[in-house]
C-alpha cells in the first residue's frame, strides 16, 4: 500500500500508516517511549515532554531534491540539535528515531526530576500506588536523586472533592491535562479546566454539581498519577491485592466489558467482595471507557436487603424454608394447572441460560405459550435478526464510521439510555459521519447532528414513513430536512441506525423497526445497507439482555431463534388482564416486579404466584413462593448486547446466603416437572441452547472466551500508555450472524392516538432511582429526581413557576415532580424524567400541588 | 580406681558451688539481643497517634502472606494516624510469620517493629491471628488514645516530612 511509511526506530524498521505518530509507531514494535500527557485516544499536545527522543530526517539536495548519501551509500540523516516530542511528530519516509541514547536518557531524567520537584511521593497511601505511571516511569527512567530542595515542595490540598465521585489531590497532579482533554474532546462535558498558571496551576470543576459528567470515572483511569481517584475505592485496597474478574455491564444494552477487582475482606466477614469496577478493553464495544453507572452501580449485589433463603407463604406470611421444600411445593402446585391458565413473565436482566431454561420450563414443562417480557418496551428483535448491525472482525484498528458514513438515531436519548453508544455516535459525527437525529424533542446528540428532526408527538411512524419514501427516490436538493436527511442516509457508504422507544408505544416501535429495516434495504443506486460492516440496526433496549430474551424466545410468538410459534400465547398485557379476570391462575415471574412497576394490580385472582428475585419487591411480597436468585456478580453466564454480541461474564464474589443462579433454580424445577436431569453448569446449559437457537450455533463458552490483539495496548506494564483499563483476557464474545430478508418488511398499520393539547412524554435519565441504582450510596445525591420540563410558553399558559412542585398524572397514578421551565421542551410537549416507565405519550394533566391537596 | 572417682566428684563439687547456667523459664527469662526479631508491635508517636498508615506495604513484602490490612480514612474528628489513611484492620497470623523482618523494612513510617516477645504458642489456629488491638503498643504517658479529635490541618502528612538528601 502506498500510504504506508517506513521509519527506523533504534535500528528496527517499521511500516505504519501515514499520519501515525512516532510514539505509536514505536509502540507497534514494542518500543515503549514513556509518556504522561499523550493518550492514544486523544489528540497529542506535547505538554509533559516525557516522550523526548532524537528524530532524524534524511537530507536532500536543495537543488535536485535527491537524497544525499554517505560514502557507504546509506542516506545522510540530520538529527538536529534538540530532542523532539515523539507524541507530536508524525512519521515521514526515511525518518530515523533514536530512543535510547545518552542524550535521550538525560532528557528523560531531567523531566522526571522536574515533575517530581513538587510531587508529594506519598505513594504508600496513594490509591494509584502500584499501578501508577509516574511510579513506573520514575523507576525506569528516573535518576534516583534530585537537585531540588524538598523544603521547596508545594504544600497543597490533598482532598479536594470534585463532586461526590471523584477526589482531586492537588499535590499529586502533574498537570498533564489528560482529564481536561478527555472531558472536553472525548465526552464533550468540558466541566474540568485548568485554573491559574505556572506553579499555581490547578484542576478545577466549574459545574454544579461538581464534575457533572456521566464519564467522570474514566479520568481516574487515564490520570497518570494518583491525582484523581474515585470515592468508591478510596483506600479500599492496594491494586496488587486485587483479583481481576471479567464481567459485563448489568445495565445497558451495549454490553460494556468491565473488570471487577475483588478481594477477601474482614469487614465483610471473610467474603470476597467487589472493591471497584474498571473498564475492560473491547474496541468494538466500549473501547476503554465505561460510564459512571457501569462503574459505580454494583452495590446492589452486596446489599443487606438481598433475599438469602427461599420463602414460602404459610398462614399468610412468608416463612424461610429449605430449597427442596420450596421447589417441591412449586412443582406440585404447577402440575395442578392447565397450560392455558399458567403464564411466565420475565425481566430482561437475566442471562441467556436463564431465559432459555425459563421458556423451556413454561413451554415444555407447563405446556403454556403465555410467555413474555414483563415490561416489554421496545419491539423489533425479529427485525434485528435480519437487518442488525454487523461488526468488524478486526480488533486492531477496526473500521469505524467516519467521512461518507451516516448514523441515524431514532426516538431515543442515547446519552441517558446507553452512554457508550452516545459516545460512539458522537465520535462518528466528529470524524465526519452525517448524524441524523429523529425525536419528538431535542436531545444532546442534536449538537453534533447534521439534521435534527423533531416530529410532533404521536407522529413518529408517519415521520419515518416519510423518511423512507423520500429515500426511495432520487432528489438533487431539497429544503425539506426529512428529504435531505433521507438522501444523505441512503447515499452514505455505511449506515448505522439506533432506535429506541422514547415517547412511542410498543406497537409503534414494532412498526418503526420494520420501517427502518426497509430503509436499510433501500438500494437507490447503492448496494443497500444490510450485511456489511458498520451497517444495520441497533435497538436501544431498555436493559442489558433484552436482546438475549428475544433470542431465547421470551416472546409469545417466537420460540428460541425466532422460530414462529404455531399458536401464539398471551403477551404481557393480556397476561395481566388474565390475572385480573381469573383466566390466568398461576404466574411464574423471574426478575420482574409488575406490581411495583404499576403494570399489575395486586395478585388479582391468582391461585399461585412464584417470584424469582434478588430483593423482596412489591410483587415478591405478594407471592406464595419467593426463590432467591444470585446476582450477576456471583455466577457466570452470557449476555447478548444490542449488537447481537454474545459475551461471557464470570463469578466474582461469594454467593449471598443460599441464593442459587436463576438457571439452576429453573433446571431443578424442570427436573421435578419431568424435563430431565438438571445440568450442573451454566456452560452445559449454553451448550444445549446453542444446539437449539440457530444463530448461536457453533458458540460455546470456549469460543466466547477467545481474545485478539487490540489497539491501543492497555493493561500491560506500560500503564502510562493507555491508562489502567484492563486488557481483555477473558473473551471478546461473538456476534451472531444476521439472515438478510429476501423482501422488504411488511409494516403493520398502527393506530396512534395523537393527544390533543399539552402532551406528556417520559424521557430517560441515566440515574433513575430504581432497584439497582438505589443501593449505591455515592450516587444518592445524583439520582435523578422526578422533574417536569415545560417550555416557557406552556408554563406561562398554565401560570406555573420554575421550581414549583406539581402533580402529574402518570400511568393512572399521580407523580409529584419539580417543574423546570426549559427550552429543551418543545412547545406543547411536557417532558417528565426519573419516573417509572410510561409508554407513548398522553395528554398532560398537570396540577399545582397546593390545588391538588385542596381538591 | 579411687582416683577417677574423686576426680568426678571434684568436678561435681566445683560446679555445685558456681552459679547455675540454666535459668528457670518461665519464672525467669533470659534477656534477648537488641536485634532479636520476636513478635511484632505497632508503634505510636509520642502524642498517641498510630504510626501505621494502613498502606499494606508490609503485607506486600511479607513472603509468608501472614499480614492482612484494611485501610480507612482519617478525619480530624476521628484521627488514628497522621495523614489521610489508617489501618482499620491489621492482622498478623503468627503461625505463618517467619520473623524475617521484611515488614519492618517495607514500612515507610517505622510503625511495625519486631520486638522481643517470643512467647507465641496457641491452643487453636484462630488465636494465632493477632489483631490490631493485640499488636498496638500502649498509649505513651503524654499521649492521648486514638481516635483523637484534633485541630484541622495539623496532621496532614502521612509520612514524616522528608529531609533533603545528604
Amino acid at each position: 500500500m502506498s500510504d504506508l511509511v517506513t521509519i527506523t526506530i533504534d535500528g528496527v524498521e517499521v511500516n505504519v500508516p501515514k499520519g501515525t505518530l512516532v510514539v505509536d509507531a514505536a509502540k507497534r514494535i514494542g518500543n515503549d517511549i514513556p509518556v504522561f500527557c499523550y493518550h492514544p485516544k486523544m489528540t497529542p499536545v506535547g505538554m509533559c515532554r516525557m516522550c523526548l527522543v532524537e528524530i532524524g530526517l534524511p537530507v536532500r539536495d536543495r537543488a535536485t531534491g535527491e537524497l544525499l548519501r554517505n560514502p557507504d551509500g546509506t542516506p545522510q540523516i540530520n538529527f538536529g540539535r534538540n530532542l523532539q516530542t515523539a507524541c507530536t511528530v508524525q512519521v515521514s519516509p526515511g525518518m530515523v528515531v533514536r530512543t535510547n541514547t545518552p542524550f535521550v536518557r538525560e532528557g528523560r531524567e531531567a523531566i522526571i526530576e522536574f515533575i517530581l520537584s513538587s510531587h508529594p511521593l506519598d505513594c504508600p497511601i496513594c490509591d494509584k500506588g502500584g499501578e501508577c505511571p509516574l511510579q513506573n516511569l520514575t523507576m525506569a527512567h528516573g535518576k534516583g536523586d534530585t537537585r531540588m530542595e524538598f523544603t521547596d515542595k508545594m504544600k497543597l490540598a490533598k482532598h479536594v472533592p470534585l463532586g461526590e465521585l471523584i477526589y482531586l489531590d492537588r499535590e499529586r497532579c502533574i498537570q498533564c491535562g489528560r482529564c481536561v482533554r478527555f472531558q472536553d474532546e472525548v465526552v464533550d462535558d468540558p466541566v474540568l479546566q485548568f485554573h491559574n498558571r505556572g506553579r499555581s496551576l490547578e484542576i478545577v470543576t466549574m459545574s454544579d454539581p461538581g464534575f457533572d459528567s456521566y464519564w467522570s470515572g474514566n479520568t481516574t483511569d487515564i490520570c497518570p498519577v494518583g491525582a484523581l481517584t474515585t470515592a468508591d475505592f478510596r483506600f479500599g485496597a492496594r491494586p496488587w491485592e486485587l483479583t481481576p474478574v471479567a464481567t459485563l455491564s448489568p445495565h445497558g444494552p451495549a454490553g460494556s466489558n468491565m473488570t471487577f477487582s475483588t478481594r477477601i475482606e474482614a469487614a465483610a466477614g471473610g467474603r470476597t467482595v467487589i472493591k471497584r469496577i474498571m473498564p475492560r478493553q473491547h474496541e468494538l464495544v466500549n473501547e476503554i471507557w465505561i460510564s459512571d453507572r457501569d462503574r459505580f452501580v454494583h452495590h446492589f449485589a452486596d446489599a443487606p436487603e438481598r433475599l438469602t433463603q427461599p420463602l414460602l407463604r404459610k398462614n399468610g406470611s412468608l416463612i424461610p424454608v429449605s430449597w427442596d421444600e420450596a421447589l417441591e411445593f412449586v412443582a406440585q402446585k404447577l402440575k395442578g394447572f392447565d397450560g392455558t391458565a399458567v403464564a411466565g413473565l420475565s425481566g430482561d436482566r437475566m442471562s441467556n441460560e436463564d431465559f432459555f431454561l425459563f421458556q423451556k420450563l413454561i413451554r415444555q414443562g407447563l405446556k403454556s405459550n403465555h410467555i413474555d417480557l414483563a415490561n416489554g418496551r421496545l419491539a423489533g428483535g425479529d427485525v434485528v435478526a435480519q437487518v442488525g448491525v454487523v461488526n468488524d472482525t478486526t480488533y486492531d484498528l477496526p473500521q469505524r464510521l467516519g467521512v461518507g458514513d451516516a448514523v441515524l438515531v431514532v426516538a431515543c436519548d442515547l446519552h441517558e439510555e446507553e452512554p457508550v453508544w452516545w459516545l460512539r455516535a458522537r465520535q462518528a459525527a466528529k470524524r465526519g459521519a452525517t448524524l441524523v437525529t429523529l425525536n419528538a424533542r431535542p436531545t444532546r446528540l442534536d449538537r453534533e447532528a447534521a439534521f435534527a428532526i423533531h416530529y410532533a408527538p404521536g407522529t413518529a411512524v408517519e415521520t419515518i414513513r416519510r423518511l423512507l419514501n423520500a429515500a426511495k427516490v432520487e432528489v438533487e436538493q431539497s429544503d425539506d430536512p426529512i428529504v435531505a436527511a433521507a438522501q444523505a442516509l441512503v447515499k452514505a457508504n455505511n449506515l448505522t441506525i439506533f432506535y429506541g422507544a422514547e415517547g412511542i408505544t410498543y406497537e409503534e416501535s414494532d412498526a418503526i423497526a420494520r420501517l427502518l429495516g426497509n430503509l436499510l434495504l433501500v438500494k437507490n443506486g447503492g448496494s443497500g445497507h444490510v450485511g456489511r460492516v458498520n451497517n444495520g440496526l441497533i435497538p436501544v433496549w431498555p436493559h442489558n439482555n433484552t436482546q438475549g430474551a428475544w433470542d431465547m424466545g421470551i416472546h409469545p410468538a417466537f420460540e428460541p431463534g425466532y422460530k414462529p410459534v404455531k399458536t401464539p400465547g398471551r403477551n404481557a398485557t393480556a397476561v395481566y388482564a388474565g390475572v385480573a379476570n381469573g383466566e390466568i391462575r398461576a404466574l411464574y415471574l423471574m426478575g420482574a416486579d409488575p406490581v411495583g412497576d404499576g403494570l399489575m394490580d395486586g395478585r388479582g385472582q391468582l391461585k399461585l404466584l412464584v417470584v424469582q428475585e434478588l430483593f423482596l419487591t412489591q410483587t415478591a411480597a405478594l407471592a406464595d413462593v419467593v426463590l432467591p436468585a444470585q446476582s450477576w456478580a456471583e455466577r457466570e453466564g452470557t449476555f447478548t448486547s444490542g449488537e447481537r454480541r454474545v459475551q461471557r461474564y464470570y463469578p466474582a464474589i461469594t454467593p449471598v446466603g443460599e441464593c442459587r443462579p436463576d438457571w439452576q433454580i429453573l433446571a431443578q424445577m424442570g427436573e421435578r416437572l419431568g424435563l430431565g436431569k438438571a445440568p450442573f453448569a451454566a456452560s452445559l446449559v449454553f451448550r444445549d441452547l446453542a444446539k437449539v437457537v440457530k444463530p448461536y450455533k457453533g458458540m460455546d463458552y470456549r469460543s466466547l472466551a477467545q481474545v485478539a490483539k487490540q489497539w491501543p495496548d492497555v493493561g500491560g506494564e506500560d500503564l502510562y500508555y493507555g491508562g489502567t483499563a484492563y486488557e481483555n483476557r477473558s473473551g471478546l464474545g461473538q456476534q451472531w450472524p444476521i439472515t438478510p430478508p429476501k423482501e422488504p418488511f411488511a409494516v403493520p398499520d398502527v393506530e396512534v392516538p395523537v393527544p390533543q393539547g399539552l402532551t406528556l412524554m417520559r424521557i430517560a435519565a441515566l440515574y433513575t432511582p430504581g432497584t439497582l441504582n438505589r443501593h449505591t450510596k455515592l450516587l444518592a445525591a445524583r439520582l435523578a429526581q422526578p422533574t417536569l420540563l415545560l417550555h416557557p410558553q406552556d408554563a406561562y399558559a398554565l401560570a406555573l413557576q420554575d421550581g414549583e412542585p406539581v402533580t402529574v398524572a402518570v400511568n393512572s397514578g399521580n407523580v409529584q415532580a419539580t417543574l423546570r421551565i426549559s427550552e429543551d421542551a418543545p412547545v406543547g410537549l411536557a417532558l417528565i424524567r426519573a419516573i417509572p416507565y410510561q409508554p407513548g405519550t398522553a395528554v398532560a394533566h398537570i396540577t399545582r400541588v397546593a390545588e391538588f391537596a385542596s381538591s | 580406681m579411687i582416683g577417677p572417682l574423686l576426680k568426678g566428684m571434684y568436678t561435681t563439687l566445683k560446679y555445685a558451688l558456681k552459679p547455675p547456667v540454666t535459668i528457670q523459664y518461665p519464672e525467669v527469662k533470659r534477656p534477648v539481643r537488641y536485634r532479636f526479631k520476636g513478635r511484632h508491635e505497632l508503634k505510636r508517636y509520642d502524642n498517641g497517634l498510630e504510626k501505621c498508615i494502613g498502606c499494606s506495604l508490609c503485607a506486600a513484602a511479607c513472603p509468608a502472606d501472614a499480614i492482612f490490612v484494611e485501610a480507612a480514612e482519617n478525619t480530624d474528628e476521628e484521627r488514628y494516624s497522621p495523614g489521610e489513611r489508617y489501618a482499620k484492620t491489621y492482622e498478623i497470623n503468627m503461625l505463618r510469620c517467619i520473623f524475617c523482618g521484611f515488614c519492618e523494612d517495607a514500612c515507610p513510617t517505622q510503625a511495625i517493629v519486631l520486638e522481643h516477645n517470643y512467647e507465641l504458642s496457641f491452643y487453636d489456629r484462630a488465636s494465632a491471628i493477632y489483631t490490631k488491638d493485640m499488636l498496638i503498643v500502649d498509649v505513651p504517658i503524654n499521649g492521648r488514645p486514638t481516635p483523637q479529635k484534633v485541630e484541622p490541618g495539623s496532621f496532614d502528612r502521612a509520612i514524616p516530612v522528608m529531609e533533603d538528601p545528604k
